[in-house]
């Protein structure tokens, strides 16, 4: 599509009208962070603020503790994307690889699964929570997600990709069925684990239901549930709301500049699904 | 998604080892999903108290749900949520062939549509709700300067559900557009410089080629869509501000109200009820889908 050249202009105009519609509310957020309460309520509103302040960002960091947050976000997220990876490419290796008896009828059963919406599991998934006296503790946040149809589903589609030779050199050599998943077809899966792994970041990252269900309250609430919290208790104060929304986002928008490629690969492959 | 062999390539040996490999997953999808899913099923035909066991009442919850207003409510605010959420798909369309055309720009484009997809919902929620306030909100000032009148766009039931519809629409564009454009890759160059040689314009060429040979990403993306859209949650609890917004009953999701009904009333029964009907509709709005998708995907 080279010989365009000439009428990409237009195309360009209507991209970046619609690109701006995107990025105006990020805008409005970071500009309004900055401005006192006083302003924001000001008719007309002013675009820049008069007089810059952190007042904003410093009224969340007195009133929330970020730290705290920001550490359950990131520690539930890591017990639950190394639990998740690991054993989705087991099962997936297994229903890829392996002759077993029963193997089509089990993964019939985990397709099953993956068609059922969430909150079809979040009473039961309460009840055990709770029963284990887990409730307002980081593993109740992060254990259901551990355990991933879908997880097990890609993986399974990574390893059937796979030649078979590799798998026969390596038994030639007297691997055994785990010595050759795990050092010779696992490392080949490397582009779909990296995939895995940051949708359950995502997902992990970005989920409000299930935290605010175990942990509504207390030392264990992660970063979404506080800041809904902090809307609660600040709902007019624009200021500190957005300061706490841009904090509370900044992270994993760095992670995604950074792994850009990883977050649209696994999106290509799958959709958004947890 | 592409297309896999359709036999797993194993050998004809049975391999033990592979109950102890898949054992982990099964286990916790066992307890931790299907026990879940078989405990929401019974409960939704008992009465279940805060404290002690539930007793088996029937249809009882159902027939109280059926007679609820708020149910019929909910259902329908989340019916018209599905509905114009699904009116972004031919935006992501166009907008993804457009990405597709540009020689310079494409990496920069992908990463500002996206960019609310990597921000928290509860962050995208927020700015969302302040911008539509109807005091002093970016978009009442913007239309005061065209002479629209503004309105309370989140804090009037009457327009609450269009709006959390639009943002909906913002938040998903990123997705759609990186499942949409992995398709446009697929379709192969020839098809468009044939077609250039035989005088086709652009739009025309959209229609004939793009369209069709898009179809099944875009009956993905419809699927996708759909179910996300019928279980949305987390911009409805932080747009109505809080649990106890009475003054917005009427913009509750069915989500919501399951929500609301197990874990803010603790009425697990009438909750678990909420959830099958749930299930229910997916399962018949996902295989309508699927029935009507033989009539426009079109498979090479």
């Amino acid at each position: 599509m080279t010989s365009r050249g000439a009428g990409q202009w237009r195309i360009h105009v209507v991209l970046i009208v619609a690109a701006t519609l995107m990025v105006v509310p990020f805008g409005w957020e970071i500009l309004t962070s900055f401005k006192t309460s006083n302003e924001v309520a000001s008719l007309p509103p002013t675009l820049f603020p008069a007089e810059p302040t952190a007042g904003g960002f410093r009224t969340f960091f007195d009133k929330t503790p970020f730290l705290a947050q920001f550490l359950v976000s990131a520690g539930s997220l890591i017990l639950r994307v190394a639990g998740q990876v690991f054993v989705a490419a087991l099962a997936g290796y297994a229903f890829a690889r392996l002759n077993f008896p029963g193997r089509r009828t089990l993964f019939a059963c985990f397709l099953l699964m993956l068609m059922v919406p969430s909150q079809l599991f979040l009473l039961g998934q309460f009840d055990i929570m709770k029963g284990l006296g887990l409730l307002d503790t980081l593993p109740a946040l992060a254990i259901p997600g551990i355990f991933s149809a879908f997880g097990t589903f890609l993986m399974r589609q990574a390893f059937l990709t796979m030649p078979k030779e590799y798998e026969e050199a390596a038994r030639l050599d007297g691997a055994g069925t785990f010595r050759t998943f795990w050092s010779v077809m696992l490392p080949m899966a490397r582009p779909m684990l990296a995939a895995l792994a940051v949708l359950t970041s995502l997902y992990s990252w970005n989920d409000l239901l299930w935290p605010l269900i175990v942990a509504p309250a207390g030392d264990a609430r992660p970063l979404p549930v506080g800041l809904a919290g902090l809307q609660g208790q600040f709902g007019t104060d624009y200021p500190t709301l957005m300061a706490g929304a841009l904090i509370c986002t900044l992270p994993l928008v760095v992670v995604f500049i950074v792994l850009q490629r990883q977050f649209f690969a696994g999106i290509a492959n799958s959709g958004l699904k947890g | 998604m592409t297309r896999q062999p359709a036999r797993p390539r194993t050998s004809g040996r049975i391999d033990w080892s592979a109950y102890a490999m898949i054992a982990p997953a099964f286990a916790g999808l066992a307890a931790l999903y299907l026990w879940p899913f078989l405990s929401t099923f019974l409960k939704s035909f008992q009465t279940v108290p805060v404290f002690g066991p539930g007793r088996f009442t029937g249809g009882a919850n159902y027939d109280k749900l059926l007679a609820d207003a708020d149910f019929w409510g909910a259902l329908g605010n989340s019916a018209k949520y599905t509905a114009i959420v699904l009116l972004g798909i031919p935006l992501a369309i166009v907008l993804a062939a457009m990405i597709q055309q540009v020689a310079r720009g494409r990496a920069v484009y992908r990463v500002l549509f996206f960019l609310p997809v990597v921000t928290l919902p509860v962050a995208v929620g927020m700015v969302w709700r302040f911008i539509l306030n109807g005091d002093f909100g970016l978009l009442n000032y913007a239309l005061s300067l065209i002479g629209v009148p503004g309105q309370y766009w989140v804090a009037d039931d009457r327009f609450a559900v269009y709006a959390f519809a639009v943002v909906g629409i913002w938040m998903g564009l990123g997705v759609n557009l990186i499942i949409l454009g992995a398709g446009l890759q697929n379709i192969p160059v020839d098809l468009y410089e044939a077609s250039a040689l035989d005088g086709a314009s652009r739009v025309r060429q959209f229609f004939a080629i793009t369209l069709p040979l898009l179809s099944p990403s875009v009956f993905f993306v419809t699927i996708l869509t759909t179910i996300s859209a019928l279980q949305m949650f987390d911009l409805v609890f932080i747009m109505l501000g809080s649990v106890n917004n009475t003054a917005l009953s009427g913009s509750k999701t069915i989500v919501y109200l399951f929500y609301e009904a197990a874990f803010v009333q603790f009425k697990q029964g009438y909750a678990a009820a909420i959830a099958i009907v749930l299930l229910v509709i997916i399962m018949i709005v996902t295989a309508v889908q699927f029935a009507v998708q033989k009539k426009w995907v079109v498979y090479d």
